[in-house]
């Protein structure tokens, strides 16, 4: 099981926009280079890359929520 | 000698003590948020305190050096890294041509200063080489770093590696942080009750924070005292005949979300202010991490007056530990 943390303080989200689905589903296949939240701080949106490759196991933090730098965001196998 | 600009950050922008005397013109002053850790980093590297650095909000930028220099890092807590190994924030450091800064996770605080011996060397503009980037002034062509920036380096005569900030001198951002306050000329304009909430709940940093303002959420909305709008207000009851703002001046649009005016202020508008953080601790504003609780409270002028000349002192300190 491999972490993805948050690299910066901010609000996380699953997904690219309210209406949309969350970036990533459990046992969807991942990329190092794919994007599987957004984490929102000064009036930007930052795409959080997975950077391991695997199958995803599932979002840690809350959609919404705040995280701190280096928080679990989501789970890869 | 240059930095390359690998990776930018988020934000990272070139700032220096800013440009006082044009707020009147709506340029506002600029410069270090946090304006004593980029004091303290100029200083452990031999420079003005005074010198343009990097100043990185959240996240470390990584930049690649084309000739030996001292640097020192300042402010928020993040692992230092040079070529991957790991060195003390606050402290100079010697680093060789080729050699890679990067950072790690930011742990507590939100900026950091990044100081080189000799300082950043990009023109200045209006006396100042601080980036206002919605008037395109300072910085890299009035902008934030980006990758493949190379900006360049001032002469030095070099400062021996290893001096540090004594920790006492480091000044840590409190949980929940606590931002003084002077009441200001429009408090009349809310009810007493609604002062007495406002000093008295607790207030979250909101994400969307920058340099220009820091907005709060998560006290009760403020009530207004009810008037006929004055001629030249908005309909609004936050609303005033334009005035002045200060920096530190807080304003309540609609009385719901308290924003700080910081740096990069607006200098004026249409809307009443509750009051002004004290000088003295708008250098903590810049290290407050989104959703941080923060307690506002009310001081009067001795009071800030007296923090102002404590500060003054803790500088002063700072002075003499590196001098």
């Amino acid at each position: 099981m491999k972490e993805i943390p948050s690299p910066l303080p901010g609000t996380f989200y699953h997904k690219p926009a309210p209406d949309q689905p969350p970036f990533k589903a459990n046992g969807d296949a991942v990329a190092p280079d794919d994007t599987i939240g957004l984490v929102e701080v000064m009036k930007t949106f930052i795409e959080v890359k997975a950077e391991v490759a695997g199958s995803f196991a599932g979002y840690v933090a809350q959609d919404s929520s705040p995280v701190q730098a280096g928080d679990t965001l989501a789970k890869v196998e | 000698m240059t930095l390359k600009i690998v990776k930018p950050g988020l934000a990272t922008s070139i700032q220096d003590l800013g440009r006082p005397g044009y707020f009147h013109l709506g340029i506002p002053m600029g410069g270090a948020m946090d304006r004593l850790a980029l004091r303290a980093a100029n200083l452990l590297v031999g420079n003005d305190e005074g010198a343009a650095c990097l100043e990185a909000a959240f996240l470390g930028p990584e930049i690649e050096f084309t000739a030996p220099a001292t640097i020192a890092v300042t402010g928020a807590t993040m692992p230092v890294k040079v070529d991957g190994a790991e060195h003390p924030g606050w402290t100079a450091i010697a680093v060789k041509a080729g050699q890679v800064l990067s950072f790690g996770y930011l742990k507590a605080g939100a900026r950091i200063y990044i100081a080189v011996s000799g300082g950043i060397a990009t023109p200045p503009a209006l006396g100042s080489r601080s980036t206002y980037p919605i008037g395109a002034l300072g910085g890299v062509d009035g902008r934030a770093v980006q990758a493949g920036d190379e900006l360049p380096v001032g002469r030095s005569a070099g400062a021996p590696e290893g001096r540090s900030v004594p920790p006492e001198l480091r000044r840590a951002v409190s949980r929940p942080a606590e931002l003084r306050v002077l009441p200001g000329l429009y408090i009349h304009r809310i009810t007493d009750e609604a002062r007495a909430r406002f000093f008295g709940e607790e207030w979250q940093v909101a994400p969307e924070a920058d340099r220009m303002g820091v907005r709060f959420r998560g006290g009760s909305p403020l009530d207004f005292v009810p008037r006929t709008p004055p001629f030249g207000a908005g309909s609004d009851p936050s609303n005033i005949v334009d005035g002045c703002y200060s920096y530190g001046s807080i304003q309540v649009p609609s009385g719901t979300e308290p924003i700080v005016l910081h740096r990069d202020a607006v200098s004026g508008g249409g809307y009443f202010t509750i009051g002004a953080v004290i000088s003295a601790d708008m250098d903590q504003i810049g290290q407050l991490q989104p959703h941080t609780p923060v307690h506002f409270i009310p001081v009067s002028m001795e009071t800030a007056l007296a923090a102002r000349a404590e500060r003054r002192a803790a500088l002063n300190r700072i002075r003499e530990a590196l001098g």
